[in-house]
């Protein structure tokens, strides 16, 4: 059968988990540059950054970003320390799933046809909460919101289908309480 | 000179009029196109700034270095676009690394072309990112005396380091509407916090340093710039520690001092390296533990309960984990810590420390042709320990450290965390500037001379009392050293055959020069050198070729596996940093 949909996002293959992953968030200056600056910080550590969600804060002046990051645990104090050095930088802090609430969001692109396979999917589609933002004959797009292992488990799970792409947002995290993000 | 209505200047005159009232007096530079209109600000603006003309962009940030770590105010380059800048970057590493306070300013093309692969474009603020403690491209020209305001702000408080500020010249050429005194903005950066230390930690180090009985202070750069010569000597005494320096820290505690046990590390005094190993607690004051004195860091003082006194909070740590972390300015810290610290008798640890001086002093033979390690120790003796030393990267680096000894801050200076070659020279130009007059002496070698040597040009032109002792042993001494040692003497890129005459180059400049080639001309040389003043005086020292720099610890070794003397059996190559 032929598709007119080209897969673009290949089933992965096994890696090492990032169990070791961190968040970070930081409040920094909305200028250009600011990013290249603590970019080249992660990247001279031979730190990988997961996940990066920008955005701007509540005044203009500033941004907030949301890091998740792997790479030795050892050497994060440190970073964190040299981040927060950044003129550009106001504050640097890592947060723990104990401290704080992190959600992303993903949208997933599947291949399926009508039939018993879709009335399954739909089904587990429901059971994480997530929801159809498109369909057509051949495909649909579904949305999952959550805490990161939830998104990986519904993902997880829509694996025994065909996905064509999927797209993350990345993490954006909040601390609980009195804790300032 | 035209004098110039407040209300008709363009964003270049009020940059050049914002440093004025910053106090600059010199700034070191090069011209281009892209910096015509600061250029032109410099002639059109009524200002005590003076312009000095360099030969060499890496000259002109060397020199700004030298002027910078002679006073502790920022020295300050202008540089054009792409090349010119370009040029900047080694002189600005190395003044990042060694925390010294610079503003760079660059030209820059015309904002609509940039990305556009323009002529004589770069993008400068990109590729400097890793080597700045900040940098700004400015967009607006009214923003332009508020940019420089926060640059000389941040590159002179907290722990100090360069600031470039990149200028389109679109943006230095426009009318500036704006207002000159416009207040920085920094909420990312608050140096005021290094002057509240947490009175917990100052508590925790008095008990340490109560408890001690084999003390030692180890002084650096920090406790230099923020002027904590007082409060130092005041703790030495009160502790009855032995005190070494860094390369860096040379001077900030007097080393013809009977506490003083010199410069410590890969090629510091035998007794200071044995007293780091024998200590029960070290005293680190404004030092970053760089690896050139740790050598392997889990065993650097692993018996030793260890206390840092650090500015900078990212340094914490990072090398060495310490026992107690006291963050903030080494003065404040120190006075605050004082009232706390109880007179000490340590006589029989200074006792045996005083041992190992009397076993491993710093010596050399006298026999066998010159030797470098002479040149320095007659000229520290003709010049009372009283010039400012800069120096050059090597060998003769090694040696000028261990033998000229510095008793005062700001006297020494040296590139360290970089290892510049081509830095010595400049760096004196800038600092003669800085202080007419003293006595400024560069000691470079034969290899690191011939980087920057054009600037014997701007020596000559301004005048430039500088002694330039070129302790001339045919080679990369230093690197010919690490092949003899530990590469089965195999030499390779070590050779500077080719050499010109440096007497006859000096004189084509319209620069004194002399030889210096037996023993016992050096004193005689040296004074008719040091007794010229019209001008640059270069003196040629043939030393001995194939000499070693000894105690040395080769890289990632343990202090304790020291090489006092050439060792007798094969060398394994070094494992640690470089
Ligand atoms: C710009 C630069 N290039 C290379 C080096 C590596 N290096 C360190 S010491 C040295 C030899 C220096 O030779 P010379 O200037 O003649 O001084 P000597 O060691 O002979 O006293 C070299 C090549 C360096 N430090 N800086």
């Amino acid at each position: 059968m032929s598709r007119t949909i080209t897969t673009s996002d290949k089933k992965p293959a096994a890696r090492a988990d990032i169990i070791d992953g961190h968040t970070l968030s930081m409040f920094v200056n909305n200028k250009p540059g600011v990013l290249m600056r603590i970019c080249q910080i992660f990247a001279r550590r031979a730190y990988n950054i997961d996940s990066l969600v920008v955005s701007q804060g509540r005044d203009p002046q500033f941004s907030r970003l949301t890091l998740g990051i792997s790479g030795d645990p050892a050497g994060l104090p440190q970073i964190i320390l040299q981040c927060d050095k950044l003129i550009d930088v106001i504050h640097c802090y890592e947060h723990t799933p104990d401290d704080s609430v992190v959600r992303e969001l993903a949208l997933v692109k599947i291949v399926v046809e009508g039939g018993e396979k879709r009335t399954e999917l739909l089904q587990i589609v429901e059971h994480f909460g997530g929801k159809t933002v498109d369909l057509n004959e051949s495909s649909m797009i579904i949305r999952i919101e959550g805490a990161s292992d939830k998104v990986d488990a519904a993902i997880r799970l829509m694996n025994s289908y065909e996905i064509i792409e999927t797209v993350r947002t990345g993490k954006v995290v909040m601390a609980r309480g009195e804790q300032v993000t | 000179m035209a004098t110039l209505n407040e209300e008709e200047l363009d964003g270049a005159q009020a940059l050049i009029k914002t440093l004025s009232d910053l106090g600059v007096e010199y700034v070191f530079g090069y011209s281009g196109g892209a910096a015509l209109p600061m250029f032109d600000a410099l002639e059109t603006v009524e200002s005590n700034i003076k312009f000095v003309l360099t030969r060499h962009e890496q000259g002109a940030t060397h020199m700004a270095d030298g002027y910078a770590r002679a006073t502790g105010k920022p020295g300050v380059v202008l540089v054009t676009s792409g090349p010119g800048a370009g040029n900047t970057i080694t002189g600005i590493m190395t003044a990042q690394m060694d925390s010294v306070p610079m503003i760079i300013l660059s030209g820059q093309q015309v904002t609509w072309m940039l990305g556009k692969d323009a002529f004589q474009e770069a993008d400068i603020f990109g590729i400097t990112i890793p080597i700045v403690k900040h940098n700004y491209l400015v967009r607006e020209t009214n923003d332009l005396p508020k940019v420089a305001r926060e640059a000389f702000h941040i590159a002179t408080t907290g722990r100090p380091g360069p600031v470039l500020i990149d200028v389109p010249k679109n943006v230095s050429q426009s009318p500036f509407t704006g207002d000159l005194d416009a207040e920085i903005d920094l909420p990312g950066y608050k140096p005021e916090e290094a002057m509240d230390i947490d009175s917990s930690s100052l508590e925790a180090a008095a008990r340490l340093i109560n408890l001690a009985k084999k003390p030692v202070i180890l002084a650096g750069h920090g406790a230099m710039i923020a002027g904590a010569e007082a409060e130092l000597m005041e703790l030495a005494n009160r502790t009855e520690s032995p005190v070494t320096s860094t390369l860096l820290g040379k001077g900030v505690f007097p080393e013809s001092h009977p506490l003083s046990v010199g410069m410590l590390g890969m090629h510091g005094t035998a007794y200071a390296n044995k007293a780091i190993c024998e200590c029960d607690l070290l005293i680190n004051v404004g030092s970053r533990f760089d690896d050139r004195i740790i050598g392997q860091a889990d065993k650097f003082c692993a018996q030793a309960k260890i206390i840092h006194f650090e500015i900078d909070n990212a340094e914490v740590g990072k090398m060495i984990v310490p026992d107690v972390a006291v963050v903030g300015d080494a003065k404040v810290a120190l006075t605050q810590l004082l009232p706390m610290i109880e007179q000490a008798d340590h006589a029989d640890w200074l006792e045996h420390i005083n041992g190992y001086k009397k076993k491993y002093p710093l010596g050399y033979k006298k026999q066998g042709g010159l030797r470098m390690q002479q040149v320095l120790d007659d000229i520290y003796e003709l010049t009372d320990g009283e010039a400012i030393i800069t120096t050059d990267v090597g060998q003769h680096q090694m040696w000028a450290a261990q033998f000229y000894l510095n008793d005062a801050s700001f006297k020494w200076i040296s590139s360290g965390g970089a290892g510049t070659m081509g830095f010595g020279f400049p760096a004196a130009i800038g600092a003669q500037f800085a202080c007419p007059d003293e006595t400024v002496i560069a000691v470079a070698g034969d290899g690191g001379f011939q980087m920057t040597l054009c600037e014997i040009a701007t020596a000559v032109i301004h005048k430039l009392p500088i002694k330039i002792l070129v302790l001339n042993n045919h080679y990369l001494g230093m690197v010919r050293q690490w092949q003899e040692l530990f590469f089965d003497n195999r030499e390779s890129g070590v050779d500077l055959e080719g050499n010109p005459d440096f007497v006859k180059l000096a004189e084509a400049y319209g620069c004194k020069g002399i030889n210096i080639k037996r023993p016992a001309d050096v004193k005689k040389k040296l004074q008719e050198a040091l007794d010229y003043n019209e001008g640059p005086v270069l003196i040629n020292a043939e030393c001995v070729k194939t000499d070693n720099v000894f105690p040395m610890i080769p890289a990632g070794a343990a202090l304790e596996d020291m090489l006092i003397e050439p060792p007798k059996h094969k060398m394994a190559k070094p494992v640690g940093s470089t």
